[in-house]
């Protein structure tokens, strides 16, 4: 289990993390969510022993991250942010080199690697620096397995990677999380939210929620409403003056609205008319973890 | 075991695979050697020289056509007017003036006392030394000449001194200058890289990643430090290589002992190198602090400049200079053939300051923050 206790951690003024406390149980995949400068990474380096906390504790397994650094050093898989491994090294090298930092082989703990290395390797003696970003991320979450973690931490591992790489990555955490593997992941996208079993909401150092993605959607407290028009942007300025309305954002190419209980299609969309708004579709919708996100923080 | 020399594997696979570096390792250095050696060179020479004559006497010439015989010179006008000198030295197209009065002849016929003017340009103020020091010695010469001519026998007789240059005879200043430089080239080259290679892995990342394994410390300093090392000592042979064989530097002493005494050394400048590399944060950072201690220990280090003649408190700080005990040790070997007991001195010195320092590499490097 990890142990998060009241953690808090300021770089001289900046108020980093703010009392945060949460556990991540054993073999749950768990979702830290939050904008940029949230937190998040301050957070990951305290747990991977990197960083000390100015308050409170954290443990990991029931071993400190201050005081048992090294045995977590065993336990954990580490994924930083950026990309870091030997760019000048191939990708055979690079896991053969932190194979042997854990004083293991990749020969003994091929099964856990093996889904994804497979993908690596027609590239196996390719220069790290020279794979896509796709690969990059399969390659640094094969040397952050390569010793049979028991937990695994990434941090913002989908940043920077297409779409259709990030659903490969979710889809090999989920299958690493049938192995028994606990897993913190750290994300910006709403969407990798849904995946988890659980997930953090973190906004400007505190947690301002803590739940499951169903349950958290669940407790969205308004009726939602998706409009599309022509001109969002314009769309959404006019809006303000709807007087049924709570808040209204822009989502992709649709307007999410929340408005009163009472508010009915008829409603919005005489509201538009009168405004010279012309909307390609009005239509409820169960709300997301994004709107949620977007609920707590205002 | 098996960590440490995985890491040395890693760093050298890394080395080779820089393009940069290997011009840097196996070019750079030898051309510094081979041009180094030619012209750091303390004789004078291309002096040109101005004469002002105003006594235009055959004893007059006869003193300009000694000193324009001397081949450091060029004699690049003879005039009566020191206005038209001191104008060209002006325009830094002489050097030196000597300035012939009138009455030269006929005091020096009649045993009376007369002076012979040198003005000299020092802005270079090696170069003007020197150059008066030439013309000293070959205007006493020319006296000495002319007083036993005429059977003068009152004339000031200075000590006759014998020059005799021991270990070096023939003052080939080649004998000296290139194991010096040599010294230098090893020096700077395991500085500069030791110092930007664990920045290096700040810079792109991957200590974070290394930090969290369970590496220790110290086989993470000496997986780092030995590669370095191999290669200092593979430039060293080459540099000594050369040294002796194109320049025909002798070694009197004990190869061994040059060999103990580097290896000691390139522990100590790379442990230097290490330190820099934990108290920055950029390779550039490094780069400059690498640049101000390699200068103050060239420039400090009694390889261009005596020691001697620094002052006092500049003596002191050579003390705290490697490159300094290097050199003296390097010198004293190879061209005095000393054995260890003249140089025991300089060798504990180093160990103990090679061992400091990289205590303190070690000790600096955080892995937490």
């Amino acid at each position: 289990m990890i142990k998060i206790e009241n953690i808090s951690k300021n770089y001289n003024n900046v108020k980093a993390l703010k009392k945060v406390s949460f556990n991540v149980k054993d073999g749950q995949l768990f979702g830290l969510i939050g904008p940029d400068g949230a937190g998040k990474t301050s957070l990951f380096r305290i747990l991977t022993t990197l960083l000390i906390p100015s308050e409170g504790k954290a443990s990991i397994d029931n071993f400190d991250t201050v005081k048992n650094y090294k045995e977590i050093r065993r336990i954990i898989g580490y994924m930083p942010e950026r990309f870091s491994l030997y760019m000048d090294l191939t990708v055979q090298e690079n896991l053969n080199f932190f194979a042997t930092v854990f004083n293991t082989t990749i020969e003994e703990n091929y099964d856990l690697i093996k889904d994804i290395y497979q993908m690596l390797e027609p590239f196996k003696n390719r220069k790290a620096g020279d794979l896509s970003g796709g690969m990059k991320q399969k390659l640094a979450l094969s040397c952050a397995l390569i010793h049979q973690p028991k937990y695994l931490l990434l941090d913002e591992p989908t940043t920077g990677v297409d779409p259709v790489s990030r659903k490969d990555f979710w889809e090999m955490l989920q299958k690493l999380q049938t192995k028994g593997l606990t897993t913190l992941v750290s994300t910006p996208f709403m969407d990798d939210a849904e995946l988890c079993d659980e997930v953090a909401l973190i906004q400007n150092g505190e947690i301002m929620s803590i739940d499951s993605p169903k349950n958290i959607t669940q407790k969205y407290p308004h009726k939602l409403w998706e409009i599309i028009t022509l001109n969002n942007y314009h769309t959404l300025k006019i809006l303000d003056n709807f007087t049924n309305k709570i808040s209204a954002f822009a989502f992709g190419n649709a307007i999410h609205l929340a408005c009163s209980e009472k508010t009915n299609k008829e409603d919005i969309e005489s509201f538009l008319a009168q405004n010279n708004i012309k909307a390609k579709s009005i239509k409820i919708i169960n709300p997301r973890i994004e709107d949620a996100f977007m609920e707590l923080m205002t | 075991m098996r960590k440490i020399l995985f890491i040395i594997q890693k760093e050298f696979k890394q080395i080779f695979r820089n393009k940069a570096m290997k011009p840097i390792l196996f070019v750079m250095p030898f051309v510094q050697l081979a041009v180094l050696s030619y012209t750091a060179d303390f004789t004078v020479k291309n002096i040109n020289l101005f004469v002002q004559d105003m006594d235009n006497s055959v004893l007059s010439k006869e003193l300009i056509s000694k000193i324009a015989a001397f081949n450091n010179f060029n004699l690049k006008e003879i005039s009566n007017s020191y206005k038209k000198g001191f104008y060209k030295i002006q325009q830094n197209n002489i050097d030196v003036i000597v300035s012939i009065p009138q009455n030269f002849s006929k005091n020096l016929q009649t045993n009376k006392k007369t002076e012979v003017a040198i003005i000299a340009d020092a802005i270079n103020g090696t170069k003007a030394g020197v150059s008066i020091n030439y013309l000293q010695n070959i205007i006493l010469d020319f006296t000495k000449e002319q007083a036993s001519k005429k059977g003068f026998t009152n004339i000031k007789q200075g000590v006759n001194i014998i020059k005799r240059n021991w270990f070096n005879p023939l003052l080939n200043y080649k004998l000296f200058m290139v194991p010096g430089i040599l010294v230098l080239l090893v020096t700077m080259i395991a500085l500069f890289l030791s110092g930007m290679n664990i920045v290096r892995e700040k810079e792109i990342g991957t200590i974070e990643q290394l930090n969290v394994t369970p590496i220790k410390k110290y086989q993470f300093i000496i997986g780092k430090l030995l590669p370095f090392l191999i290669l200092g000592i593979f430039e060293f042979s080459i540099g000594l290589i050369i040294a002796v064989l194109w320049f025909k530097v002798p070694i009197l002493g004990s190869i061994t002992l040059i060999y103990l005494f580097t290896i000691v050394y390139l522990i100590l400048i790379l442990g230097i190198g290490m330190l820099i590399s934990t108290i920055t944060n950029t390779q550039q950072q490094a780069l400059f602090l690498a640049w101000f201690f390699s200068v103050i220990f060239i420039l400090m280090s009694g390889l261009f400049t005596p020691i001697e003649s620094m002052p006092v408190w500049a003596q002191n700080i050579t003390l705290f200079n490697p490159i300094r005990y290097y050199v003296e040790v390097i010198r004293l070997i190879m061209l005095k053939g000393s054995s260890f007991s003249s140089i025991s001195n300089n060798f504990i010195i180093i160990s103990f300051a090679a061992i400091f320092v990289n205590l303190l590499a070690v000790f600096n490097y955080q892995k937490t923050v």
